[in-house]
């Protein structure tokens, strides 16, 4: 069983800063991970491949230095990794984007053999739009089951899949016929650390790496930002609230006076909530 | 640079939203987005129209009959048994079978499982532009649909256009519009579409669903009150006091993500960015910094009362009133005195 996993390099969120004057995202010196989500796809996706001894592919988009996460997935213990990458994408939206990769996925399929599960994260922690995933299923008209939990079963013999997703309002439990584009949810395994064996085998790896003709794309127009629809018009910081909070005052108050004055302030500002309280108890 | 809309895209007008009802039910982001559609609807001089889809036509008579109290002037139904759960094959060849007969120029879901699942193959499939869990939806002044949506974990906002393709899609989140009011006995139009799909033609099939009503999990972002508690409280013992809170006031309880992380509470209790966005009458937040990814959670509350040690913690730049104490010692103190409140209220009833 061949499958594929699909992994973005994202600037580590918790370290980006805002420019205060220019309002502009300070990118330099930010340091690039895996987006999160993607693990969780990797350790599911690498679960399933050991069950059936089967080969794992990662493949990501992304500019020359996205490599460093292809080589990290290498290390947790992925087969093979493919690197797409081309001025040509720069500037992607979610749909130029899901046609680079469908692209490149066509392209691995007839060189290492038709997957049987392509794997996304979620979403991403930089553009989360979790729109990637069903642009992708779209694309190459496989059957998409996105948020998914776990997989319940998997009948290679029948073409078989039943999965867990979240649903609205609800877990959905369904079923559909193999090959399929999976979004997993974050949260659902813990990725493996992989063996020294792994760590010595990524160190010299060697990166597939394409550029849109290796990908068999032939319509630049359909790429980056001329094949974007959608256009950033402007960036901005949210505008601070004007006041800050009131502050209750707190010194010398024993704790249960304080209570009763946050009480009375909370029912002074908010009458309604007093009512809804009263109507509250008096049906309790 | 703004190129010259193609011409077979002029003939695209009117706004529309997707309602879900998928368990008879309609989401309260429909009507939220209606009452947004309404407006933008009415700046652009065009109808307001909702799109119904199910299995059961009863209960598709009903949300139409709604959307037209919330401000919908027509109606399209696509009843068929093949739509009675979600599928996305089923519900994404519906949609896009509309759009491409009835032609929207904006079309507007809400950023649910279900929203972006079936708006991100929808706009796919139609070769258009989609803008992701949106916060706020504008006309800018040459038209078009300017849908903004916090980034970078809500420390940016960016507006994002559709210029040149049709139609301008958006997924918004629940409970960052405001809830239009309900005009009763208000009614308009129903378009009436067949799918023609049969149930052989669905290759994926819905095995079971199982409600989360049956499961206990939060009902938070339609919450009136909400408590939650941050890492200030520095245990999963102290955390039970935002519980014993919530409890006597009839609240949801909730919190910020790292109490997820360590363990103190499920995931679907988690505020903000990455967790649910929270709009009631009131909310108390005890030991919670106010990063930037909780406020643009919470920002939409009537009431935000925090409670915090460190008089220049952040949260008391949104927070409407502001203690700084223990939350520890507060909190017990909070519970019993709201306890003593509706008790003497229950004795005078
Ligand atoms: C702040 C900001 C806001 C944006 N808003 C929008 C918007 O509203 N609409 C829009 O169309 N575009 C938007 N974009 C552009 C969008 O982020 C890019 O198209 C990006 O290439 C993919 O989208 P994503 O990061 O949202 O991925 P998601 O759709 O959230 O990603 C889902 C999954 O797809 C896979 N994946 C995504 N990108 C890649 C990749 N490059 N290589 C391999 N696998 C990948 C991963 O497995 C990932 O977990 C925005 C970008 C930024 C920076
Ligand atoms: C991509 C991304 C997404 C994120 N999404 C979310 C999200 O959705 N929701 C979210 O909440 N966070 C999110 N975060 C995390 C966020 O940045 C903060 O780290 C988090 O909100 C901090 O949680 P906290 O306020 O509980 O803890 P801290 O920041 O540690 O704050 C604890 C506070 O408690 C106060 N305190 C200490 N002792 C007491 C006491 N006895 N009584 C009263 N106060 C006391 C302290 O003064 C301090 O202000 C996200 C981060 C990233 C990078």
């Amino acid at each position: 069983m061949h499958i594929v996993v699909c992994m973005k390099q994202v600037p580590d969120s918790a370290q980006i800063r805002v420019h205060p004057v220019t309002n502009t995202i300070m990118r330099q010196g930010v340091p690039t991970i895996i987006n999160p989500y993607d693990l969780f796809a990797l350790e599911e996706a690498m679960r399933w491949r050991d069950k059936f001894k089967g080969a794992l592919t990662v493949l990501t988009m992304g500019p020359p230095m996205a490599e460093d996460s292809l080589r990290k997935a290498l290390t947790f213990g992925a087969d093979r990794a493919v690197l797409l990458t081309d001025r040509f994408f720069a500037g992607s939206d979610t749909l130029a984007t899901s046609f680079a990769l469908a692209s490149a996925l066509e392209k691995i399929s007839t060189e290492f053999g038709a997957p049987a599960m392509i794997f996304t994260g979620k979403q991403t922690i930089d553009g989360d739009t979790a729109q990637v995933g069903p642009g992708i299923a779209k694309r190459l008209g496989l059957n998409q089951l996105t948020y998914v939990s776990r997989i319940v079963e998997l009948d290679q013999a029948a073409d078989k899949i039943v999965v867990e997703r979240r649903a609205e309002g609800g877990v959905q439990i369904l079923s559909t016929r193999l090959p399929v584009l999976i979004t997993m949810l974050e949260g659902v395994n813990e990725i493996r650390r992989g063996t020294l064996d792994d760590a010595l085998r990524a160190a010299r790896a060697k990166i597939i790496t394409w550029n849109a003709a290796d990908a068999g794309i032939t319509d630049l127009t359909l790429c980056g930002l001329r094949g974007s629809p959608t256009i950033v018009k402007k960036v901005f910081a949210p505008s601070p609230r004007a006041e800050k909070a009131h502050k209750i005052p707190t010194a010398d108050v024993p704790v249960e006076l304080l209570a009763e004055n946050v009480i009375s302030e909370i029912f002074k500002r908010q009458p309604a909530v007093e009512g809804d309280l009263m109507k509250f108890s008096a049906g309790q | 640079a703004k190129k010259e809309l193609p011409e077979h895209f002029k003939a695209y007008k009117h706004v529309w939203v997707v309602v879900e009802s998928e368990h008879g039910e309609v989401h309260p982001v429909s009507f939220e987005l209606l009452g947004e559609g309404r407006l933008l609807a009415n700046k652009r001089g065009v109808e307001l129209a909702a799109v119904v889809l199910g299995g059961d036509a009863k209960a598709i008579a009903s949300a139409a009959r709604e959307c037209f109290e919330y401000g919908a002037d027509l109606v399209y139904t696509v009843t068929d048994p093949v739509l009675a759960h979600y599928r996305n094959e089923a519900y994404t060849r519906a949609m896009t079978d509309l759009v491409n007969t009835y032609k929207p120029e904006i079309l507007l879901l809400g950023a649910t499982t279900l929203g972006r699942d079936l708006a991100g193959s929808v706009a796919t499939t139609l070769r258009t532009g989609l803008t992701a869990d949106c916060t706020e939806l504008a006309i800018d002044d040459e038209g078009s649909l300017a849908a903004t949506r916090p980034t970078f974990g809500g420390s940016l906002l960016c507006t994002i256009l559709t210029l040149n393709y049709r139609p301008q899609m958006a997924t918004v989140r629940p409970r960052v519009l405001q809830m239009p009011s309900r005009q009763t006995g208000r009614t308009g139009r129903i378009v009436e579409h067949a799918l023609g799909l049969a149930e052989d033609d669905v290759v994926t099939k819905v095995v079971q669903f199982i409600a989360d009503r049956d499961s206990n999990k939060a009902q938070l972002s339609y919450a009136d009150i909400v408590v939650a508690g941050g890492l200030g409280l520095q245990s999963a013992e102290n955390f039970q006091l935002v519980k014993s809170l919530a409890e006597v006031l009839g609240a949801e309880y909730g919190g910020s993500r790292p109490l997820v992380q360590k363990g103190w509470m499920t995931s679907d209790r988690q505020i903000g960015q990455t967790g649910k966005t929270i709009r009631p009458k009131l909310y108390i937040a005890a030991g919670i910094s106010g990063a930037i990814q909780h406020r643009v959670g919470v920002e939409g509350a009537d009431l935000i009362v925090a409670i915090n040690t460190d008089p220049n913690a952040p949260i008391f730049d949104f927070a409407h009133l502001g203690i700084v104490a223990d939350a520890i010692r507060l909190l017990p103190a909070l519970t019993e005195a709201f306890r003593k409140h509706l008790s003497v209220n229950r004795l005078a009833c």
